[in-house]
């Protein structure tokens, strides 16, 4: 269908506009590639990923280059893009703090509907887990658990404020539970705290969980997508235990605030490419993320509802 | 012996035409890097992965650990000649190496570095062969306490040696905490200390600048005020026979700053999130503390190479391990081998020495060979640094300044950090005129945001008790030595004002 489309866009500019269609945009420099979150993460490793992917396709005339900027929540990436004299040249891998840190810090005076939507690359689902040592095989034992430890139970996940710890908001105020939240440095750190029994529970994404879900070490109880997920067989999601809530992290590319429309209509051709390509749809299975192509209008509405989520899920948190 | 003949074929797989060539150009490669100020084995890394698909995944791994290798040698090639560190993972070498080469020693500082860093990397290939699943397993058993209290421990082998003014290295320290803590905050998401609402702030200080301009920038105005430009640097003569000796020497007077570099910068690396760079800040404070002449250190000392060389080339190896068995990286230039990793296909993490054997033994078999190249390249190349180095030093000067200020820039590409590398680099000088010490900050503001983080994490753990640190079988132990040390200088003071009314 993408083919087909692609193909009567194709045949539409050539009938229209012939010479316009010679003097298509293309990057004049390296591409300022930059990742709003640290090395090794998931936003890191997708960012690689998706670099490799045009590197050996040969896809881009100019280079992306990516350029890690993780600080507070990705704040210091939102600044860069908004800051850059270079927009055409600027784009950003983006996760859900894209909606939420604006949200939680009105003094950067970031608007988000003003950067230019490139592609929505895919969403990343949530689960709930706990080590194999810890005895607990369902969702209710594990609610029985963090209620028996009267605050004592303790969590772990990224920074607060980020999506880990939007998620256990939800769990602990629909379940009426207390425990305790221990932010650490990306969802690799919070993996392997787990593993090492430091924390009790995480909420990391499945590719971030894989390496010991693997070995054994870690189980999960329960998953926050829409439908149980192939991955993980039997294993309920939130919304069969009664509660109308998931929850996913997008991977989506956007341009800086600023993009001439010659620029965004090469980027989102570039990223529909890489979308489509085998490499990334192999990616998609192999990660256990959910394929979820959009336009740049759709992208836009996107945007604005989860906004209005994050606003709605931030306040709920203290 | 069944590790012994996975190992024998795991070399068999590195020593392939194809694979012997990536592990020559990618040695050659990363020496260069590294020895370039502000390119480290993390740009060098991420700038070649691209590349490597056009081989196969185990080749692929094999010419990147190769450029790793290769930096961790070539960083205190500028660190030494220069003063300029090469590499974040080189700063501790310019403490020694630069006043050797002032000395006109820097074929002898060049020597031991190139040989602490092989035996640093071979004592590690050994450690990583032997006892990768058993370490994978206590790296998980360090939880935050743990990890802050070898912090603290690394803090006070700095305050707790004889000799420097204690008054002078807590307040370096806690001037590098506060550098430190510039940014947003990881725990709380929130900017701290953003100085005159500038931008630039907001992504912390990067601790490169801050060496760079400290070292580079400050070392040259020193020298410059120092000596009033009349240096002529080193003369010395290359031939085998010197190298031989300087082998020899190097062997004799910096075997224990070798050994500590090698295991303490090995177990470092194998520690989620802290890397190469602390681990050889850590060996040079402890080989300082234990040396019995600990005067002698940041004026020349042989061990004040070897130390840091070692264990940096120790914690590279060393890091590798958590990358492998539980798919977290143990420093910045893992991480990216980790992206390498998941876009080749295959999942790190506990199952990977099981179900991808061959690729696991081929990358460790790879460890020894890379080393024997990555020594032999780096001595072949000794006189061209030195040749450098017969420069007067009204060249050399601007050179220096030249660099340094690209060095600083290739990191972010941001004028910003041009300006702060210019005020550390004058900061630096008159710290050091009014007889400052200024390796603590340094030391403070690398390991200040490892420290912070587990402190708050482990307070949030206990619910704010502090008892946490004591209570846990490894941290007590390492907290109490820390304390032991830390409160030394007192007992020193102390002691002497008792005995003398005896007498």
């Amino acid at each position: 269908m993408n083919i087909l489309k692609t193909l009567a866009i194709g045949i539409a500019a050539l009938g229209l506009s012939a010479p316009a269609a010679m003097a298509e945009w293309q990057p004049r420099k390296p591409i300022d590639f930059v990742i709003m979150a640290g090395p090794g993460g998931g936003a890191d490793q997708i960012a690689r990923f998706i670099q490799s992917v045009a590197e050996k396709k040969d896809m881009t005339s100019r280079p992306l280059i990516p350029n890690n900027k993780g600080g507070g929540s990705g704040a210091e990436a939102l600044i860069w893009l908004n800051s850059t004299n270079d927009p055409d040249h600027t784009i950003l891998v983006t996760l859900n703090s894209f909606f939420s840190t604006p949200i939680r810090q009105p003094d950067l005076n970031i608007d988000i509907q003003t950067f230019t939507p490139i592609a929505m690359m895919g969403v990343d689902p949530f689960a709930l887990w706990v080590h194999k040592d810890s005895g607990i095989e369902t969702f209710e034992q594990w609610v029985d658990a963090v209620k028996a430890a009267d605050g004592e139970y303790t969590t772990g996940g990224t920074g607060t404020g980020q999506e880990d710890s939007i998620v256990f908001a939800y769990v602990n105020n629909a379940f009426d539970l207390k425990s305790k939240y221990i932010p650490f440095d990306g969802g690799g750190a919070v993996a392997a705290a787990l593993a090492g029994k430091q924390i009790m529970a995480t909420v990391n994404n499945p590719a971030e969980a894989r390496g010991f879900f693997q070995s054994g070490d870690v189980r999960p109880l329960l998953v926050f997508s829409d439908e149980q997920m192939s991955a993980y067989p039997g294993i309920p999601t939130l919304k069969e235990k009664g509660h109308d809530f998931s929850y996913y992290n997008q991977r989506a590319v956007v341009g800086a605030p600023g993009m001439s429309d010659e620029a965004a209509a090469y980027y989102q051709k570039l990223f529909e490419d890489i979308f489509n390509s085998e490499e990334w749809q192999g990616y998609l299975e192999a990660e256990s993320l959910s394929p979820l192509w959009m336009n740049p209008e759709e992208q836009r509405a996107y945007w604005q509802l989860q906004v209005e989520n994050h606003t709605k899920l931030l306040s709920g948190m203290k | 012996m069944e590790i012994l003949s996975l190992l024998g074929d795991g070399i068999l797989v590195a020593v392939q035409p194809l694979n012997l060539l990536l592990i020559f150009v990618g040695v050659t490669l990363g020496l260069f890097i590294g020895a370039m100020p502000g390119l480290g084995s993390v740009n060098g890394v991420a700038i070649l992965l691209p590349i490597t698909f056009l081989v196969p995944p185990g080749s692929a791994i094999i010419f990147l650990a190769a450029i790793y290798y290769g930096a961790m040698y070539g960083g205190a090639i500028s660190s030494i000649t220069l003063g300029i560190p090469g590499a974040s993972t080189a700063v501790a070498t310019t403490f020694d190496g630069r006043p050797l080469a002032l000395q006109g020693k820097a074929r002898l500082a060049l020597v031991a570095a190139a040989i602490a860093s092989f035996v640093g990397g071979t004592v590690s290939v050994v450690l990583f062969t032997g006892f990768a699943p058993l370490l994978a397993t206590v790296a998980l058993s360090f939880g935050p306490p743990e990890i802050f209290a070898l912090m603290l421990l690394a803090f006070a082998t700095f305050v707790g040696l004889g000799g420097d003014d204690i008054p002078k290295t807590v307040f370096s320290i806690c001037f590098g905490l506060v550098l430190a803590t510039v940014g947003f905050d990881q725990i709380s998401g929130a900017p701290r200390l953003i100085l005159l609402d500038m931008n630039g702030f907001l992504g912390g200080i990067s601790f490169l600048v801050l060496a760079i301009g400290v070292y580079g920038i400050g070392e040259m105005i020193w020298t410059i005020e120092s000596t009033r430009g009349e240096v002529t640097n080193t003369e010395a003569k290359i031939t085998a026979k010197g190298i031989i000796e300087d082998t020899g020497t190097t062997f004799k007077r910096g075997w224990k700053g070798m050994s500590i570099g090698s295991f303490l910068g090995f177990f470092v690396g194998v520690l989620p999130a802290a890397g190469a760079t602390p681990a050889s800040l850590m060996s040079y404070g402890v080989t300082k503390m234990l040396s019995k002449r600990p005067d002698e250190f940041g004026k020349g000392h042989v061990g004040g190479v070897a130390a840091p060389e070692s264990a940096n080339n120790s914690a590279s190896t060393g890091s590798m391990l958590p990358m492998l068995t539980l798919g977290i990286p143990g420093s910045p230039t893992t991480a990216i081998l980790l992206g390498g990793m998941v876009i080749w296909g295959l999942t790190p993490g506990p199952r990977l020495f099981v179900e991808q054997s061959d690729f696991v033994w081929g990358l460790i078999g790879s460890f020894y060979v890379s080393n024997l190249f990555a020594l032999i390249v780096n001595l072949a190349f000794i006189p061209l640094f030195i040749w450098m180095l017969r420069m007067p030093f009204t060249v050399l000067a601007p050179l220096i300044f030249v660099l340094s200020v690209v060095g600083g820039y290739a990191a972010m590409q941001d004028m910003f950090d041009i300006w702060l590398l210019l005020i550390f680099g004058f900061g630096a000088f008159f710290l050091r005129k009014f007889d400052y010490p200024v390796a603590p900050a340094v030391l403070a503001i690398v390991l200040g945001p490892i420290a912070e983080p587990t402190l708050r994490q482990s307070l949030l753990l206990s619910s704010g008790d502090p008892s946490i640190f004591f209570n846990r079988p490894i941290s007590a132990p390492i907290m109490i030595v820390a304390i032991i040390l830390i409160l030394m200088p007192a007992f020193k003071y102390l002691r002497p004002r008792r005995a003398k009314p005896a007498e």
